[in-house]
């Protein structure tokens, strides 16, 4: 089993990808905007409900108990789905469910897809696969499209071309679609999308989806979008072909009233989304003639083995930890390297790898918690940020930083070595001490020194003071 | 009442001025304070680190050394916020039943300093005299582990001479997140650049907080900024007074 998510393995270190994006005035200003209206949004809307916190509360259990019995679930689910018409795939990993999707495109002859946007295939390197096997997938999300024709990667799991402006749009329209004259108006550019998209809907017989739920006891498929193109590309084409991680099984229709108010208002800062679709197997005369569910581990399994941070399988993708995030916020999402970027993909994307890849993800946090505040399924994102440091640290042995922090358990764990170190750390700063202040600071401080100065370690410690001031009474 | 101070290792070690306020507001509220010597670290740096093996033996150490004390008092958000989400889950991992009983019997004495105040001994006005403009970063921890609200503000409001002035984006992190100022200290100086405009936008003298991590972070910055502007730990102010007033 090889489990890719995207090109994550391949992926420079967060600290080192985050440079360029950092220097990037234009993404930088494009992501404060961008994330800052979403957030303020969701606000707006999480705080009209409320019940909004006992609906957390209620996801987090309807999560916990379909996790605690994921099996059965998905058992139930594909039993469901087959009983309406449609047929389940099982896959083990990326590569296992590209092959499968790629199979049924070309038992149709097909050599186009029209796709929903779904983060499942980014995940998977669908995409690529497909053209590798002679098959032209054409994302009809705007944003996905964006991304396509830029052969850009998607900077966030719901807003994947967030760190684009208008401007950026019409430079990749103009060229791509040979329009000239195109203007850079909201409308100008979704009037050209819109023509552009139109014809592939009517023409391409194979749609591509993802899937916000699996719905254990109908075998129904949810899916929420904005555009409307995902209720073209369900209904048009002849075959529909759903990719969904095993984990986005729920027990029941009736769940959807948990998730479906709390989807919506985290991830757009709506009260519901324009469209709403459940598409259940197939039926004569209506919508497409084959329906198929590819169901995928690629690591997922893994993650449901690690008691501690099983609830990373809680997430719904609403993106809303990364619009609160304010690391995300200065780096956009290309610093993961990941499919998933933010909080949620610090902790799923080095997970769904088994922790062989992206070891830096879980430290790119400040554990400020907006995170899990946020949250509509409360994941305890930090919790799991720091249970993911600790693995890695497992992992390398014994580092100079391992070192370094064996040492100052050491001195920590009685005070006459505290004194001790306190005492030779006063008296060894002077190296580096003017007035008062160290200005700059060699190895891997040299990064705190770059932009800020520290003060240096006073004289007496509190604990001198405290007891200078015992002897004196 | 008889306080018990934790002081926390880099508040003894870089702030003692910290601790001494807490000593001077507490006793001039007519409490009698006591510093166990022993004392070392609550082991957040090592557990957030991901040295989770390396900080139980911390988490042993501090309950050994305040095992008897009847309310503790610690000037830190962070280091309180370490102990009420991670000691309890820590003890239970450790399979030592003693550690565990001991441990759920010492963390509702722990208290966070304006915590203390405020709820434990119904204060708000302490007669504190400091006469500046200063605004309030709260601290990630205070706002989001701890939930204090606006207990600092209620305390600094009632400080005589002290105009507060409110930070825009109270809710941000300053970016120090402990290590994690050291190992992305380009994000880090990102995330402190925004904090640090939001300050200075304020026009306030010093900047204050319930946590001396984030104000060495953003003093950091200040000062290699030349801006002009303090940090002090709010114990500080709510500790100055006409008569001893702090400079």
């Amino acid at each position: 089993m090889t489990v890719r998510v995207g090109d994550a393995a391949q992926a420079p270190p967060f600290q080192r990808a985050a440079l360029p994006l950092l220097e990037d005035s234009q993404l930088r200003k494009n992501v404060r905007h961008a994330t800052g209206v979403i957030q303020r949004k969701r606000a707006l809307v999480a705080g009209e409900l409320s019940d909004w916190q006992q609906l957390r509360a209620a996801a987090s259990a309807i999560k916990q108990q379909t996790l605690r019995h994921l099996d059965e679930y998905l058992l139930r689910f594909e039993a469901a789905c087959v009983a309406a018409g449609g047929q389940v795939h099982w896959a083990r990993d990326a590569d296992e469910a590209n092959a499968i999707v790629l199979a049924l495109i070309r038992s149709q002859n097909a050599s186009e897809v029209v796709k929903i946007k779904t983060m499942t295939s980014d995940e998977t390197g669908l995409n690529r696969a497909l053209e590798a096997g002679g098959v032209h997938p054409y994302e009809t999300d705007l944003a996905e499209l964006i991304v396509q024709m830029g052969e850009d990667r998607p900077s966030h799991i719901v807003v994947p071309a967030l760190h684009k402006n208008r401007s950026q749009v019409r430079e990749i329209f103009r060229e791509k679609m040979g329009l000239p004259g195109l203007g850079d108006r909201p409308e100008d550019l979704t009037a050209a999308a819109r023509s552009y998209l139109r014809e592939k809907f009517l023409r391409v017989p194979v749609a591509v989806c993802g899937a916000n739920f699996l719905l254990a006891d109908t075998g129904g498929v949810c899916i929420v979008e904005s555009e409307g193109n995902g209720r073209m590309c369900l209904t048009l084409p002849k075959t529909l072909i759903a990719i969904a991680g095993i984990e986005k099984v729920i027990p029941s229709f009736r769940d959807l009233e948990v998730f479906l108010q709390l989807l919506p208002r985290s991830a757009t800062g709506e009260r519901m989304n324009p469209y709403n679709s459940i598409w259940t197997g197939v039926r004569e005369g209506d919508g497409p003639h084959q329906f198929h569910v590819v169901l995928l581990d690629n690591g997922r399994s893994g993650i449901l083995a690690d008691a501690e941070a099983r609830q990373t399988l809680h997430c719904i993708r609403c993106g809303a930890c990364l619009n609160a995030c304010p690391v995300y916020r200065q780096t956009g999402g290309h610093a993961y390297g990941s499919t998933y970027a933010g909080p949620i993909g610090a902790i799923l994307t080095p997970q769904l790898q088994q922790m062989r890849h992206s070891q830096s993800l879980p430290y790119a946090s400040s554990l400020c918690g907006a995170c899990y505040e946020v949250c509509p399924v409360k994941i305890n994102i930090p919790e799991v940020l720091i249970h993911l440091r600790g693995r890695v640290v497992e992992q390398s042995g014994l580092s100079a930083e391992a070192i370094g922090m064996k040492a100052m358990a050491a001195v920590f764990s009685s005070a006459r070595r505290l004194e001790a170190a306190q005492r030779l750390a006063q008296r060894g700063q002077w190296p580096w001490v003017t007035d008062g202040w160290i200005r700059s600071l060699p190895g891997m401080f040299a990064g705190w020194t770059a932009v800020r100065d520290l003060r240096a370690i006073p004289r007496q410690s509190f604990r001198q003071w405290w007891r200078e001031r015992q002897h004196g009474r | 009442m008889r306080i018990t101070l934790f002081i926390t290792c880099y508040n003894d070690t870089l702030f003692p001025e910290t601790g001494k306020a807490v000593v001077r507001l507490l006793e001039r509220l007519g409490h009698s304070v006591d510093f166990p010597l022993q004392q070392t670290c609550c082991g957040q740096m090592h557990y957030n680190t991901g040295y989770q093996q390396e900080a139980l033996p911390l988490l042993r150490h501090f309950v050994e050394v305040f095992r008897d004390a009847e309310v503790i008092c610690a000037p830190s958000s962070s280091c309180v916020a370490m102990m009420r989400d991670h000691y309890l889950k820590m003890a239970e991992a450790s399979g030592d039943k003693a550690l565990e009983r001991d441990t759920a019997l010492l963390l509702p004495r722990v208290h966070e300093l304006t915590e203390l105040l405020v709820d434990r001994l119904g204060l708000e006005d302490v007669g504190a005299y400091y006469p500046h403009r200063v605004t309030y970063h709260a601290s990630c921890h205070s706002l989001r582990s701890l939930c204090l609200g606006d207990k600092p503000l209620r305390l600094l409001r009632q400080v005589r001479g002290l105009e507060l002035v409110e930070l825009s984006n109270i809710d941000r992190c300053c970016g120090f997140g402990g290590t994690f100022a050291v190992k992305n200290p380009d994000v880090s100086a990102a995330m402190l650049s925004e904090k640090l405009k939001d300050v200075e936008d304020t026009a306030a003298e010093v900047c204050t907080a319930v946590d001396n991590s984030c104000l060495m972070h953003i003093l950091g910055g200040l000062h290699r900024q030349r801006a002009g502007v303090s940090a002090r730990h709010i114990a500080e102010i709510l500790a100055s007074t006409l008569e001893e007033p702090a400079l």
